[in-house]
């Protein structure tokens, strides 16, 4: 079966019913995308398929062919992307950092169709990614600046 | 992702001295990949200039710190080394850092005399041997240029990692000066510098990890990939003390995918080319257990088993006074009993381990709080002396405490010794959940006698629960006291004449407890912080000036209550159904913290916090923004606990299994948060667990305020929901 992922095309023999996640973590090695509970309860899986946010935990690998893949070690070549990351360095997101590949998933398919969300836009698209380090408010904050051209 | 590069490879086989490089300088976005684990710690050849354990400075400039306390979130990595680099004279942006093996001699945490993370100890452990270690390193960087030159090195300057003879401007880096410094003796004495000179100590240094985790490269142990390796999931016995029954696994085994079924005595592992595999694999398995000797048990009977316990004396771990007359002769006399549920820590990352099991030794990848315990885990299972056990250590997605435990390398080093293969065991969430080392369920009976104008004149607080430290750290379990389960309690710091301290110790069979962020301070801080604002309201006192007329000797902790209340406007009219409660933390982290929390009851019921307001002393600080940060984080833990978590038992087994039932505050839950730090110049105190230890009371306290009602027990939105149908 054929995959693109960040813009590359990959080849993969699996089950068609594999979650994308154990694709990509365990066939392709690409370890960013993080198990976290496989129930599509935690966010840390968290893909773009064709830009919107998906739980690859979740996600059949034979519904995911033909569109395009994004992960967090590619999210940094989109616009979205490499500002949201930028944002989160600027204000030092991450503490233990493992849920922080969904975060950055989630807050990227955001902000690349909503440039000026709203804190009901952020709720809405992010309390689907749990933080046990308790992150949220400099998530918020990194959202923010990052919509804000990476001012504030 | 891509093979490792060539370069990386060398530069990990060059991490002289042991240690696995953890992949990244700062700012450099390489992505060093973990099959570059495959290095031997123990293979490598020191090189370069390594005055100790913590610094090594090659011929070609790379300066290395050794991080001898594991990264989990808390910001240590950042901290630690900026303890090294102010004393070493380098900039932040020319180091790199490396995780420390295993190696109690070497790496030791002097707090808790062996290497272990935990207890929020690094920074009151590290500070001053680290900036020894860096300050050592310099002045012997400082005396070979010194002698280069013939030169005084008192006209010579070390900065940015080099050293300049300050008359000429001749300058010789670091790297130039690594074989002449390692010549030298080592000297026994160094001075340190004065606070006042600090450059980075103190101030918001950016962290070094954050480069790595928003862009999917940092290693945390279940990234690990190792040539050959195969992927295993385990179910262990639901109920602690059971074994293994009959298995049916035909069914698992013609899964493609799946390779090996592994049968030990109390767990089964299904090990297979992916995890996806596993997991069918184990879907598939029908196992019957033996429940053994614990099987139903309810949560109810154990809080039986602990009442009962509560009704005999316990040992004394502070006696002020003569409390029993005291209490006898009060004009006014209150009783409680408080109760504390068992907690899972629920790390993001759940528990896994990687180990291949060889003839002539055996490696393992994990992320531990406790590496030499690991290893000697490994050791012990594998039948193999220390040295041939390399273990080797990563980031942590979450520690809480629960990565204190070797259990599951344990477990992955017996599944491991069956396959021939290196192995990597993932334990699901539900695994992870079900099988955690929980926080100990605590029962609590107090008791306080008040003067005719309210004050208290006696104060009797019995814990009842586990002594984790005599099975943890026996070393440190005298006379019978559990330093951590009576913590908090034992440092009660109001103005009393009559006090007692007690901890009946009560095991329980039934599940395993350890610790979890803060522990024995978490659940006494809300009994006594609880059980204050039932004083002052029994005595018609607001619970900020009743709090403060007792803290008079205590000046540090009315501080912190006074800039807690001042910045929340403690006083400044609510609306109705909103409230305000206040918590005061003492303990044993030399850490004062005052929490203002403010809660909303909406038209559901359900407690939703609004905003929480911390006034914090924790003596020097090293790094402002990861105490700010560890300030957070700790709160958003203990409101997650306070308001829902709760571990509940059914014939034995677990009741909850994922955060669908065990649930965790999310973003459209959190509160504002506002920390606000007092300048001091007092030791370092720990930062990872007060935010957490302080909150639940606050909470307790607020939705006291907010609804009258005063709850006894943990956790608060089902007991208020409870007390509502009522």
């Amino acid at each position: 079966m054929e995959l693109t992922i960040n813009g590359m095309k990959r080849e993969v023999d699996v089950p068609s019913d594999m979650p994308l996640l154990w694709v990509l973590r365990d066939v392709l090695g690409m370890t960013g995308t993080k198990f976290g509970c496989g129930m599509a309860l935690c966010g840390a899986c968290t893909v773009q398929l064709d830009g919107r946010a998906t739980r690859s935990c979740v996600t059949p690998v034979s519904a995911v062919t033909g569109q395009a893949i994004t992960t967090v070690e590619g999210i940094g070549d989109t616009p979205a992307g490499k500002t949201v990351q930028d944002a989160w360095i600027a204000l030092d997101v991450p503490q233990c950092g493992y849920c922080q590949s969904g975060q950055i998933m989630s807050a990227s398919a955001l902000l690349a169709s909503n440039a000026h969300p709203s804190d009901a836009d952020i709720d809405a698209a992010m309390a689907g990614n749990i933080c046990r380090c308790g992150t949220y408010g400099r998530i918020r904050a990194a959202i923010t600046r990052a919509a804000q051209g990476g001012r504030s | 992702m891509t093979a490792v590069s060539r370069r990386a490879f060398v530069t990990v086989l060059a991490a002289a001295g042991g240690g696995l490089l953890l992949g990244y300088r700062l700012g450099d976005r390489e992505r060093v990949a973990s099959t570059a684990g495959i290095a031997s710690a123990s293979a490598a050849t020191p090189e370069g200039f390594a005055p100790n354990a913590f610094i090594r400075i090659a011929p070609d400039g790379g300066i290395a710190l050794i991080m001898p306390q594991a990264e989990m979130g808390q910001g240590t990595h950042t901290s630690m080394a900026m303890l090294l680099a102010e004393e070493l004279e380098v900039a932040p942006g020319q180091i790199r850092l490396e995780h420390a093996p295993p190696d109690n001699t070497l790496y030791a945490n002097a707090l808790l005399g062996e290497q272990m993370t935990g207890a929020s100890s690094s920074v009151r452990a590290f500070y001053e041997p680290l900036r020894r270690a860096g300050a050592t390193a310099r002045v012997m960087l400082v005396s070979a240029a010194a002698a280069s030159w013939n030169a005084d090195p008192a006209s010579c300057r070390a900065q940015k990692g080099a050293v300049t003879h300050i008359p000429t401007g001749r300058t010789l880096r670091y790297g130039e000066l690594a074989a002449r410094a390692a010549a030298l003796p080592v000297p026994g004495k160094v001075t340190l510098k004065d606070p006042k000179d600090f450059t980075l100590i103190g101030t918001p240094t950016k962290r070094f990890d954050t480069a790595s985790k928003v862009n999917g490269t940092a290693q945390y142990g279940i990234d690990v990939r190792v040539p050959g390796m195969l992927i295993a999931t385990v179910a262990a016995s639901p109920v602690l003390g059971g074994k293994v029954g009959a298995i049916d696994d035909e069914k698992a085994k013609a899964i493609p995918g799946v390779r090996q079924i592994v049968r030990l005595d109390d767990v089964v592992a299904v090990v297979a080319d992916h995890m996806w595999a596993a997991k069918q694999g184990l879907a598939a398995l029908d196992i019957r257990w033996d429940d053994g000797p614990n099987a139903n048990v309810s949560t109810a009977d154990v809080g039986k088993g602990l009442a009962k316990a509560s009704e005999t004396m316990g040992v004394t771990a502070r006696k002020d006074g003569d409390p029993a007359s005291a209490l006898a002769g009060a004009s006014k006399k209150l009783s409680a009993v408080y109760e504390a549920p068992f907690l899972a820590h629920a790390t993001m990352e759940p528990m896994n381990c990687t180990v291949h099991v060889r003839s002539d030794g055996c490696e393992v990848w994990t992320g531990s709080q406790v590496l030499s315990r690991a290893q000697a885990a490994a050791a012990k299972v594998a039948g193999l002396p220390l040295e041939k056990v390399v273990v080797h250590n990563h980031f942590l997605g979450g520690g809480f405490g629960r990565r204190l435990e070797v259990d599951y390398v344990t477990q992955a080093v017996r599944i491991a010794k069956e396959v021939s293969a290196p192995v990597k065991v993932v334990w699901t969430r539900e695994e992870d959940v079900q099988h955690d080392v929980y926080r100990p369920y605590y029962y609590d009976r107090i008791a306080a006698g008040l003067s005719a104008n309210g004050k208290p004149v006696a104060w009797a607080h019995r814990i009842v629960g586990p002594a984790i430290i005599a099975r943890y750290l026996p070393l440190a379990f005298k006379d019978g006291i559990d330093i951590d389960a009576v913590d908090g309690a034992a440092q009660l710091l109001y103005d009393i004449p009559a006090i007692q301290i007690e901890h009946v110790r009560h095991e329980e069979p039934v599940l395993n407890t350890g610790f979890w962020r803060g522990v024995g301070v978490t659940h006494n801080n809300f009994v006594i912080e609880s059980f204050m604002d039932e004083l002052a309201a029994a005595s018609k006192h607001d619970p900020v000036a009743y709090r403060r007329a007792l803290l008079k000797r205590s000046p540090r902790a009315l501080a912190v209550l006074n800039l807690a209340a001042k910045e929340a406007g403690w006083g400044t009219p609510m609306p109705r159904g909103r409230g305000r409660g206040v918590a005061l933390l003492f303990s044993g982290w030399g850490t004062y913290l005052a929490q203002v929390a403010d809660v909303e009851l909406t038209g559901t019921g359900e407690v939703r916090v609004r905003r929480i307001v911390c006034a914090v002393d924790c003596g020097q600080v090293v790094n402002p923004d990861i105490v700010k940060a560890q300030i957070e984080s700790g709160v958003v833990y203990g409101i997650s606990a306070a308001l829902w978590g709760e571990i509940t038992l059914k014939n034995s087994r677990v009741e909850q299994s994922n955060f669908h039932n065990y649930r965790v505050l999310r973003m459209n839950e959190m509160p504002r948060i506002d920390v606000h730090l007092v300048r001091s110049g007092e030791a370092p105190g720990g930062i990872g667990e007060p935010g957490t230890a302080v909150t639940a009371a606050a909470l307790g306290n607020a939705i006291y305020a907010a609804t009258g009602k005063r709850l006894r027990t943990l956790p608060l939105q089902p007991r208020l929901a409870a007390s509502t149908e009522r």
